[in-house]
């Protein structure tokens, strides 16, 4: 118990991940926690990767960390670009407005 | 055994943390707990000897990332108590659903499958090992394809992002540099020649 083992960071990394399910799941209007939650979870997955890179002794799990903060990043700046637009034209970021391409 | 303490105290601020950042109402606030707990993992990085990642995170992810959401919610003027509705009915769901990913993902990391024997503890590395040296050693070699392709994608986020926020006003006066590039001497400059005057 009192030794670390993978175990320990694995078992964080899916809470964290679950918090994240459950925060996508009952945030659902509001689509500036959603993003937040994406970023939760992906930042669990690079806990995930570290842990296994530091017990398994390989730099290549380090290596994908730093590719998933660099899609991470651009997805962040995209996806508020996207919410800037859409609130300049709807005047609301609330999911249920956005319906134009449901019929 | 410190390690350990380390471990314990950082993890339950970011487990406290990540769920604030779901619960709480107002979105700024549920930014700055996302801060905090990008800081807690962070340290938790570094006791996994990824120190090159845990900095990262804390310049790239709160110095930059977290900073354009927390710009981005400031900016816009959001109804909040409009977004929240349908909060408590979702709860029961959002509750299973995380119940069931969890058990399912404890289940199977508790399991024999990822217990490493004993002997595999990794030794922690000398005073002179450097993780940036080594991660970098292996990112412009072995992954150099990789490492551009990262490259082109935030160069293409970068122009999305720009194109898809830039607007023409009506009032806002443009310069045309094709114009501007285009223009002979012949178009602005007029000689007049006229006879100097006459002192009386």
């Amino acid at each position: 118990m009192m030794t670390l083992t993978l175990s320990h960071y694995l078992i964080l990394a899916a809470v964290l991940f679950s918090i994240s399910i459950a925060g996508i799941v009952i945030n659902r209007k509001n689509i500036i926690v959603l993003l937040m939650s994406i970023e939760l979870m992906l930042l669990s997955v690079n806990l995930n990767f570290i842990a296994f890179s530091h017990y398994l002794n390989d730099l290549a799990g380090q290596v994908f960390v730093f590719f998933i903060l660099t899609v991470a990043a651009a997805e962040a700046a995209i996806g508020l670009a996207i919410l800037v637009v859409l609130f300049r034209n709807k005047r609301s970021i609330n999911v249920e407005d956005i319906k134009e391409l449901k019929w | 055994m410190i390690e350990t303490v380390i471990f314990y105290v950082f993890a339950v601020a970011t487990v406290v943390s990540a769920t604030a950042v779901v619960t709480v109402k107002n979105p700024v606030h549920a930014a700055l707990f996302l801060v905090l707990s990008f800081f807690t993992s962070a340290v938790i990085w570094m006791s996994l000897e990824a120190e090159f990642l845990a900095i990262a995170l804390v310049l790239v992810y709160v110095g930059a990332v977290m900073v354009l959401f927390i710009f981005v919610v400031m900016m816009l003027d959001i109804n909040v108590a409009r977004l929240r509705e349908g909060f408590v009915r979702y709860l029961p769901l959002g509750l299973l659903v995380a119940a069931i990913m969890l058990g399912l993902m404890l289940s199977v990391v508790t399991s024999d499958v990822f217990v490493l024997d004993a002997g595999s503890e990794p030794l922690p590395k000398p005073a002179d090992y450097s993780n940036t040296k080594a991660l970098g050693g292996v990112l412009y070699t072995d992954y150099v394809f990789a490492f551009e392709i990262a490259a082109v994608i935030l160069l293409v986020a970068i122009i999305a992002a720009i194109s898809l926020t830039m607007r023409k006003r009506e009032k806002t006066k443009y310069q045309v540099p094709s114009e501007q590039i285009k223009v002979r001497k012949a178009d602005r400059l007029r000689i007049v020649k006229m006879p100097s005057e006459e002192k009386r």
